[in-house]
């Protein structure tokens, strides 16, 4: 279980977000949706300690964030963050590889080389392993870097806008693949979407975030409403129930 | 990969026989410590300076700027001329040699730690204001000898212009075995930290995410930095053609010929090649100019050269993107 508690994030003398509490059970695929700069990233970087924490107290199952062990959560949740800049130059077998890091401290074994090769596999980069990950389309190197995450094999994975570049076949793929490791595996994935119509699709649970709070949170039906198109995202777009769920007509 | 490193031991072998054997006069039993102690010196000289590159090139994410581009050893000189400003060439020739050693160790791994320091605010990521940073430092300790210089006695200057150039031609024992004393350890424990390298050259939040974050890593890495550029000038003096003058591109030479003989984003393999490669431009290249071409250039000067131009083409293709 993630157990977020009265967390508080400034930034520049800036609320980034304000009292935030919120607590995950294990399994399920949880959207996190939002307008740009509500601060959707910023709960994501702070889970996963990319940034220190200021006020409040975030635990993963029995793990205390910022106080313990950086390779124990390494091994219990996985992030993969909106703008991931790979500073070397890798090859997309390799940078799949690293994923791994955190269970073998580079002697990789037995099952940490079949690790890889699933994921390669799931994400249709068998065939591009060998190239760079300068010579590969944007989505061939978001689905690289989604792949990295899953390799890490974690309880939790953190997937910030995964759907970046995709396309809809590579989308929906990767939603159905996310939906079947919550159900099947136990996995507890939590994701930022913009596409509102995948999070109604996909999710069990759809938190919104506005203005750094917690505005909605709930099952996909009940929390996309016209109210929140127009209360949070301040747009009038029309909402249709098609076979009991919610979507939004752009 | 193995038969690159086939080829590079091969090298490094054809260049050991090479400078033991060319040109060989006199008798052996004398010639074979002389010129052992001095291979000795250059490898040790060597597999420093190409370590320490690779660490700060990874640490730094970066692979134009190097320690010395830095001016690094343009720091050794400073320590120098501030010695003898204050001591006077009399008070500094009366210095023990071991005294002299570890001050000039423990001031530059101080120094160098705060110059570090001052460069990663700078902001890593941040390529152009990272070499600018760099490269302004430099130039600033470079201005800063030289105005000391200006105010010592000119015949106490000789003294640090004798003192300050790559001094490969004569050996002090015990200022080797200080140096391999200091450097050894420091060689073993940036080899330790290989695995932990690679993960840090993914960049802060991917390193972070697998459970590695940078700033331990790179505490570490620039401690071991400075131990490592400090030994190897200490036991030289700086590569460069010394003395104020331009800086050193001997490590981004040697780490560049690494990137491109052997091609991998492992520290495993790239550590052992730009070493390899370092000790064999060292002694082969020596060994060429004097022995062979019987040049009077100094080796480091054409390293300097061909260094200068790697930088510039380095520098000029990252611009275009
Ligand atoms: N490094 C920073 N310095 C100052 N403010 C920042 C910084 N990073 C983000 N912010 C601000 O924090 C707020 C939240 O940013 P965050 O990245 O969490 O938003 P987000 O919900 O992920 O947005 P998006 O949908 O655009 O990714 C924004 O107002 C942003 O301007
Ligand atoms: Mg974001």
């Amino acid at each position: 279980m993630i157990e977020v508690k009265g967390v508080s994030h400034d930034m520049r003398g800036q609320a980034i977000l304000r009292d935030v509490s919120l607590s995950l059970p294990r399994g399920g695929v949880t959207a996190l949706i939002g307008p740009n700069g509500a601060g959707k990233s910023t709960l994501l970087s702070l889970i996963a300690r990319l940034q220190r924490l200021q006020r409040g107290r975030i635990t993963v199952d029995d793990l205390t964030v910022g106080a313990c062990a950086d390779r124990d959560l390494a091994r219990l949740l996985a992030i993969m963050p909106q703008s991931s800049a790979i500073s070397a130059r890798l090859r997309v077998g390799e940078l799949v590889g690293m994923g791994r890091y955190p269970w073998h401290g580079g002697r990789p074994g037995a099952a940490d080389h079949a690790a890889v090769e699933a994921a390669l596999a799931q994400f249709d980069l068998t065939g591009l392993r060998h190239r760079f990950l300068d010579e590969i389309s944007g989505g061939q190197r978001q689905r690289a870097l989604v792949a990295m995450a899953c390799a890490q094999g974690t309880d939790y994975l953190l997937l910030d806008e995964p759907l970046n570049n995709l396309d809809i076949a590579a989308s929906r793929q990767l939603m159905a693949l996310l939906r079947h490791m919550a159900r099947d595996q136990g996995k507890s994935i939590v994701i930022v979407l913009h596409d509102i119509n995948y999070a109604a699709g996909f999710a069990d649970r759809v938190i919104a975030l506005a203005g750094g709070r917690i505005v909605a949170d709930g099952p996909p039906a009940e929390v996309i409403t016209p109210g929140l198109l127009r209360g949070v995202f301040d747009t009038d777009a029309r909402i249709s129930v098609i076979d009991g769920r919610p979507v939004v007509v752009v | 990969m193995t038969d690159r490193f086939v080829l590079l031991a091969g090298l490094l072998i054809l260049s050991i026989l090479g400078f033991m054997t060319l040109g060989a006069e006199g008798s052996w039993s004398f010639l074979l410590p002389f010129r052992g102690a001095k291979l000795a010196a250059l490898m040790l000289v060597g597999c420093c300076l190409a370590t320490a590159t690779v660490l700060f090139q990874t640490i730094t994410g970066n692979r134009i700027l190097t320690p010395s581009v830095m001016g690094f050893d343009a720091l050794y000189v400073l320590v120098l001329t501030a010695l003898v400003f204050g001591l006077g060439a009399a008070g500094y020739a009366a210095l023990p040699g071991p005294l002299l050693f570890s001050l000039n160790m423990g001031v530059m791994t101080g120094a160098g730690l705060l110059l570090f320091a001052l460069l990663m605010r700078g902001g890593r990521g941040d390529m152009v204001r990272l070499v600018l940073t760099g490269i302004v430092l430099g130039l600033l300790i470079r201005a800063l000898t030289t105005f000391l210089q200006r105010m010592i006695d000119p015949s106490e200057f000789q003294t640090i212009q004798s003192a300050s150039f790559a001094r490969f031609t004569f050996v002090d024992r015990r200022l080797l075995a200080a140096t391999a004393l200091a450097a050894l350890p420091a060689l073993a424990l940036a080899w330790r930290m290989r695995f932990r390298l690679d993960v840090l050259a993914l960049g802060t939040e991917a390193a972070t995410g697998l459970g590695e974050p940078p700033r331990r890593g790179q505490r570490q890495a620039l401690v071991l930095i400075c131990v490592l550029v400090a030994a190897a000038t200490a036991l030289a003096g700086p590569v460069s053609t010394g003395f104020a003058g331009p800086s050193s591109f001997f490590g981004l030479v040697v780490v560049s010929l690494a990137h491109l003989v052997t091609p991998s984003p492992r520290h495993a393999v790239l550590l052992p090649s730009a070493a390899l490669i370092a000790c064999i431009v060292l002694i082969g290249g020596q060994t060429v100019m004097e022995r062979l071409l019987h040049l009077a250039t100094p080796l480091p000067v054409v390293i300097e050269l061909l260094g200068g131009l790697l930088f510039l083409f380095l520098l000029l293709r990252k611009a275009h993107g």
